[in-house]
């Protein structure tokens, strides 16, 4: 069993499923009709995409591992999201910022992985990419409308972007799980990926009318698996069925 | 996709294009170019199958509906998800593509013009209901992952639209 591999993996697939989970928190909730169900579709996008990937761990892991094992019976300092997705979705202003912050990394690093040495991987990627290129488009179109709307959009759009650019540099982080899939042709070293990454976003801020913001001090734990104080209640609504019915099914 | 084309035999190909897509029930799986082979091998049928999303909840009920298609005829099948090549709208059938505007989702254009389409820029999904291109994008996601809502501004009428998706 390649650990490192499960590892990397897991550090692709948890952000899709913790983002996926946020997402879904507004079904019913959307500020109108028309972005409830985009969001809802884009959540249904992401648990699509992790589902494949942790089909994959699961069958790396062997014996009685699952996709629902790897989803629901892991704790909390087992998953390997970064702190970015877990935010709340404060406002929606926050909602978008945080997927236009998560969607314009996760476009690159898929571009990427596309090329993965793993076949399994790149077919994912391959697959994956298509519905990316449709969050962007939605959360970058977004940025421009409270960006470029009324006085109030774009000063709760900047304030969001401003609280959560503190997690955009783990986004660029590596763990020596990250190095090693790296050094065998596996995995995409996202530390090439920054530069492009900042230009992006920083050229839709500015169409947007927004400053981007200049601080030097980012927070990061999530992708070594020390979450926020937010991480305890996703898990606790996510794995709550399993937890509490062990192995039930539907 | 023909039988030839996918070189399914004859028999089994037929079964098949009797499942429809649970989501836009007038289009067989087939059609709908869900189907990648299939091939009978020690009496067990081998389909090979690819979701159009990777998030699309019909992919277990297809997988059934497969599987119970065949013992109908006899057959045990066994279905398996296959995720490359990755699913493109151009496998959409003409056939397919006929059905979809009959049942009034918009089928899907060029991947330049959807472009276009989804941002809103310009007028060139035609309704299908009164055939007017006057039309309007109301939401890039519709009521299924594979799908935009648009509204016709002469006829009034909202429909969807099958994203390209290439």
């Amino acid at each position: 069993m390649n650990n490192n591999l499960i590892q990397y993996i897991l550090g692709i697939a948890d952000n899709s499923l913790i983002l996926g989970q946020r997402l879904g928190e507004l079904c019913g909730h959307g500020p109108s009709l028309e972005t409830d169900i985009a969001m809802t579709n884009i959540s249904l996008d992401l648990l699509g995409q992790t589902r494949s990937y942790y089909q994959y761990v699961a069958k790396l892991q062997g014996g009685d591992a699952t996709e629902d094992t790897v989803a629901f019976l892991r704790l909390e300092r087992e998953y390997k999201n970064v702190l970015l997705v877990e935010q709340p979705n404060t406002d929606f202003g926050y909602s978008i910022a945080r997927q236009f912050l998560f969607d314009v990394f996760h476009l690159a690093l898929l571009e990427e992985l596309q090329n993965s040495k793993d076949e399994t991987l790149s077919a994912i990627a391959k697959k994956s990419i298509k519905e990316v290129l449709y969050h962007v488009r939605f959360s970058s179109d977004w940025i421009r409308r409270l960006g470029d709307g009324t006085e109030e959009s774009h000063n709760r759009i900047q304030t969001a972007i401003n609280d959560l650019w503190i997690f955009t540099d783990e986004l660029f982080h590596q763990t020596d799980a990250d190095k090693a899939m790296v050094a065998e042709g596996i995995g995409v070293d996202v530390t090439h990926l920054k530069a492009g990454y900042y230009q992006k976003v920083s050229s839709i801020l500015e169409e947007a009318t927004l400053q981007t913001p200049t601080i030097e001090y980012f927070q990061k734990g999530g992708k070594m698996g020390i979450h926020s104080e937010h991480m305890g209640y996703i898990l606790t609504e996510l794995q709550y069925m399993q937890r509490t019915y062990p192995n039930m099914t539907w | 996709m023909t039988a030839t084309e996918l070189h399914i035999d004859q028999e089994l190909f037929e079964i098949l294009a009797s499942v429809s897509d649970p989501e836009i029930p007038v289009l067989s799986i087939v059609e709908m170019g869900v189907v990648r082979s299939a091939k009978l091998v020690d009496n067990i049928v081998h389909v090979e199958i690819t979701p159009t999303y990777s998030g699309c909840p019909a992919m277990d009920v297809i997988g059934d509906d497969i599987k119970s298609a065949f013992k109908a005829k006899g057959y045990e099948a066994k279905v398996d998800l296959i995720l490359s090549p990755a699913w493109t709208t151009d496998w959409i059938t003409p056939k397919g593509r006929q059905a979809l505007e009959k049942y009034g989702i918009a089928s899907p254009l060029s991947a330049e013009v959807d472009k276009e389409a989804l941002l809103g820029n310009k007028k060139v999904v035609k309704c299908p209901q009164c055939g007017s291109l006057n039309t309007k994008l109301v939401s890039q996601f519709g009521s299924t992952a594979c799908k935009a809502l648009f509204q016709c501004e002469d006829c009034l009428e909202p429909f969807d639209y099958f994203k390209c998706l290439k």
